[in-house]
Order: structure tokens, then sequence, then C-alpha cells
């Protein structure tokens, strides 16, 4: 499919810094955090009018999935926006802390893993045709997203090593160390429809979200929630690559694993990328060696079938200088680039001026601190503000895109939704529907992702218009 | 004939040497100069962090997600 639609769902971890006595729970902090919300909106779960769906999940994480993107920048834009959308709510309850006189800090974290080991998680949503043998995709997917790890993986230290499993050794045991992933230890299996319970890498509930005769949707659910722009360009990228290809039925190598946990933390553990793991024909292939081969036939099928997004070239490339550096050990080439690389460098640079390793309560700080999505005392926010994380899109750009909706179906719902609200008018909404409370007979379904604009909403928002004083503006929460 | 190429040969190694002698000096320059940097970056973090570092990283908990 050379168009596709793109989301990325994101859970924030919620934490509370008291200053003296007087913790609070996430559950309490995340009333906090969402209060400005349920005053504008009456609720914990909304559409906003860029589009996107903001929303308290289950463990009380804060959640933000983007609007449905048709290109990577929009995309990136649109994830960033979520940060920048908590991180004002953030500053909200910070005020509303203060007046209860509550004195201490509240964080929202973009990671995977709490203290105690509770994994939550980054969704990703690829579009694809119905006509597609799901079963086949999936299957052949998964050996891609085991190794993806070793370039797009946001980076993970473990004071006491890596914890065991099964009988294959995962790095070395009860060394502190350093891992590419954040999620890839609570994976347990391929493909299924769980997501609590036992984590698959991609969850198959049939829930495309558009005209199912047509549509369906890959939700890729192992990915490290990403800092870095150009890893999740990389991240989504290579994967909408990979996707092309099996759509495409270009000549791929059979890598199935023999046993996607084991492969997945044998991957995570092994800075070298050479540690080998079992496929299902009993042969055994290291994450460099299958990645090496899928950016070869990338290339290959690049080189055939034309660059179908502007950043086709990049992503080839930094692929390649990820790998590059995995081989080599010398991460310089994508040390602004790459989550884990970017992260590992400020660690071990704490760790050359004193700090005692990977086990040092300075460096699992700054571990998680990493992460702080605040834009003034977050870690990876600093060192980007320093110019030690590349960008690709701009500050306004985000700015923007926390108000207005990517060019696809999203911006039918934005501009619904602003009318609406600025006309007064009881609503419902979800991905697909639009729906008016007082007004049954205006029950419109966008049914294609891709469509940007609609007669019978025009017509609406025309009728709408004329009863609304003044448009509503920003801010929407 | 074939004296002056040795000659040359050894003042343009000599040179060589000098451009090299040059370049790591230089090149010590660069990385004394990052290092200040990282110094002063790794000072501002340090700034923002908040003191108690085991506290801060234990006191993150949070039933798990998705």
């Amino acid at each position: 499919m050379e168009r596709r639609i793109f989301g990325i769902e994101t859970e924030y971890g919620i934490s509370y810094v008291p200053d003296q006595l007087g913790p609070l729970g996430p559950e309490e902090a995340a009333r906090i955090l969402f209060k400005p919300v349920v005053e504008s909106w009456r609720s914990t779960n909304v559409f906003l009018p860029n589009g996107s769906r903001l929303y308290l999940d289950v463990g009380s994480h804060p959640e933000y999935a983007t609007a449905e993107s048709a290109n990577l920048r929009d995309l990136i834009a649109q994830d960033k926006a979520g940060e920048m959308l908590f991180a004002d709510l953030l500053n909200q309850a910070q005020d509303t802390l203060e007046e209860l006189g509550q004195q201490g800090r509240m964080y929202l974290f973009k990671n995977n893993v709490d203290s105690a080991g509770n994994s939550f998680g980054s969704h990703e949503n690829f579009m694809i045709e119905r006509k597609v043998e799901f079963a086949k995709l999936v299957r052949s997917l998964i050996p891609f997203l085991i190794t993806r790890q070793i370039m797009v993986g946001a980076g993970k230290t473990h004071p006491t090593g890596p914890e065991q499993w099964g009988s294959t050794p995962v790095g070395v045991a009860g060394e502190p160390s350093f891992s590419f992933s954040q999620r890839a230890d609570y994976i347990w299996e391929g493909a299924s429809t769980a997501t609590t319970r036992s984590r698959p890498l991609i969850n198959t509930r049939d829930e495309p979200h558009a005209d199912a005769q047509l549509y369906r949707r890959m939700h890729v659910i192992n990915g490290d929630s990403n800092m870095s722009q150009t890893t999740t360009l990389l991240k989504i990228g290579a994967t909408d690559i990979v996707l092309r290809m099996l759509e495409d039925h270009f000549p791929l190598a059979n890598f199935e694993v023999k046993d996607t946990a084991t492969a997945l933390r044998v991957v995570s553990h092994d800075l070298t990328g050479t540690a080998r793991f079992e496929l299902a024909d009993g042969s055994f292939k290291s994450a460099l060696e299958m990645q090496r081969h899928y950016l070869s036939s990338a290339h290959k099928y690049i080189e055939q079938h034309g660059t179908h997004r502007e950043d086709v070239p990049y992503i080839l490339d930094l692929w390649k200088r990820a790998l590059q550096a995995v081989e080599t050990g010398d991460y310089s080439a994508i040390d602004t680039e790459i989550d884990w690389a970017i992260k590992k460098k400020l660690l071990d640079a704490y760790i050359a001026r004193g700090a005692s390793g990977y086990d040092d309560p300075r460096i699992q700080q700054l571990d998680l601190s990493y992460h702080d999505i605040d834009p003034d005392r977050g870690v990876f926010n600093v060192l980007a503000k320093a110019g030690r994380a590349r960008s690709v899109v701009s500050a306004e750009a985000i700015e923007q895109a926390t108000m207005v909706p990517p060019n696809t179906r999203a911006k039918i719902r934005g501009r619904f939704i602003a009318a609406a609200r600025a006309a007064g008018e009881q609503f419902t909404v979800d991905w697909v529907h639009l729906r008016l409370n007082n007004k049954p007979q205006f029950n419109l379904q966008c049914k294609d992702p891709f469509e940007s604009h609609s007669d019978e909403v025009q017509m609406l928002l025309n009728a709408m218009r004329q009863t609304t004083a003044e448009p509503w503006s920003p801010p929407f929460i | 004939m074939e004296r002056k190429q040795v000659q040359s040969q050894q003042s343009s190694s000599a040179e060589q040497e000098v451009a090299q002698v040059e370049i790591q000096h230089q090149a010590r320059e660069v990385n004394q100069a990052q290092v200040a940097e990282t110094d002063d970056l790794l000072a501002e973090i340090d700034g923002l962090l908040e003191e108690n570092a085991e506290e801060f990283v234990k006191g993150f908990v949070q039933k798990g997600g998705q």
C-alpha cells in the first residue's frame, strides 16, 4: 500500500514527588491532571479539535492517541503535540496542587516501565488493505518487529542485570547493564487478541475504524515510546517499508522465530547485535544478520518501486548507520538521532565523571528523567535544546498540531467538534462516527480515513455556524 | 635525480608530520571544548534533577497498562 494511514497511541506514567509527607497515588494525581479536561469536556475521554483522542486509561495512565495521519511528518508533529498538551495539563495540575497547599512536583513519563516492573505501552497503527492475507502478513512481520529494537529502542538500565528467561542465557546475569529496549522484557508472544494478560507483539483484534470491507488495522504493541523524533521516524518509516514489501510479495527470507519471548530478550540485552537465537527451522540467526537482510531488501525494493515518501532516503540512511553503529560499537554517527544511543551517551558521560555504573542511583534517575515530558526539566528536552538530539518537525509545527488536525478524516472530525462546541451543541464522536445528541438526524459516518472533506458535514457545519456567535478558540482544555 | 626525489619525499613527510601534529592539536582543542560543553550541560541537568535519586525512582510505581 503506497498510501497509508498511521497512528500512535502513547500511555504515560504519572508520579508525584512531595516535598514533605503526603505522597499522592497515581489515581489521585491523574484525577488532578484531568481536572481541566473534565471541567471543559465533562469527561476524561475526549476527542480534541486537532482530531486526537486524550483520555485516562487502565491503571490511571494518561493516554494520547494521535489523529489519523497520512504522512510521517504529520504523525511526528501529532505525537509531539500529545506531549505538549499533557505538559500544559501538568502545569495546570501544579497550580491546583499549590492552591491545595501541596508542595511537590508532578511528573509524566513517556516511557514503558515503572520501578516495580509494571509495563505500559506505545501502540502503532498501520492501515492495511483487507484483501491482504492477514495471518501471513502478521507471521512475516514478527521477525522484523523482534529485531528492530536494535535501531529504535529507547534504552534501559538494569541495576541487577537482565532478568533471566527460560534456559537461553539473556545478557550477563547479575551484572548492571544497559539494553536496547524498555518493552522487550514484557512481551510474551507473537500475535493474539490480548493486551494486558499476556502481551503480544501484534494485537489481532479486528477493529479497522474504517470501511471493514476495504481496510484492516495492523496494531503493533511491542514498540518503545520514543522521545526522539528521528527514532520515531525510523520506527514507523522502516516498518512501513517492510509492510510494503510484504504486501507486494517482494521476496524476503523466512525468519520465523522459534520462541518470540526469548528472542526479544536475547536481542534487547546484547548490545553487539550478534547474539543468536533459534528460528523455527532449527537454524540460528542474530538481530544484525536479520536487519541487514531487511535493509538490503528495502534498498532493492525502493530502487525498483520508487521512493513513496519524502523521508525514505533519510530513513534508509539512518537505518544503515544504526546497524553500522551496533556492528562496530561506535555510536557517534547516531548519538543524536537514536533514543538508546542518545541516552547511553549521556549515562556514559556521567559514569566517566564518577558515577559508579548502570546501578548508580543517579544513573537510574537519569534513565527515568530522560522520559520526563516537561519541556524545561525533562532530560531529553534539555539535550534537544543543547543540540544533542536532532528534530525533523519544528516547535511551531508541533504547537500548530495541538490545534489543527492533519489533512485526513481527522480534519472532518476536528471541524465538527470545533463547530459543535461553538454552537453549544451536545455531541458524541469516535474515530468513525459524528453525532449531534439533540439532532438524531445528524448521525454521520466517515468510513474513509483518507477523506478530509464531507459534503454532509459541511452542510451541518454551515447550519451550526449560523447559530454561533463566536468561533470557539484555543485553549481547548 | 634520485636523491632529489628522496629529499623532496623527506621534506613532504616532514610537512605531513607538522600538519598531523597541527590536526592533533586542533582535535585536542575541539575535544577539550566538547568536554567543557558536556560538563556545563551535565551541571545544568544536575540542577534540574530531584535531590533524592533513589526515592524519585522508587516512588514511581503504577499499575501496568496495555
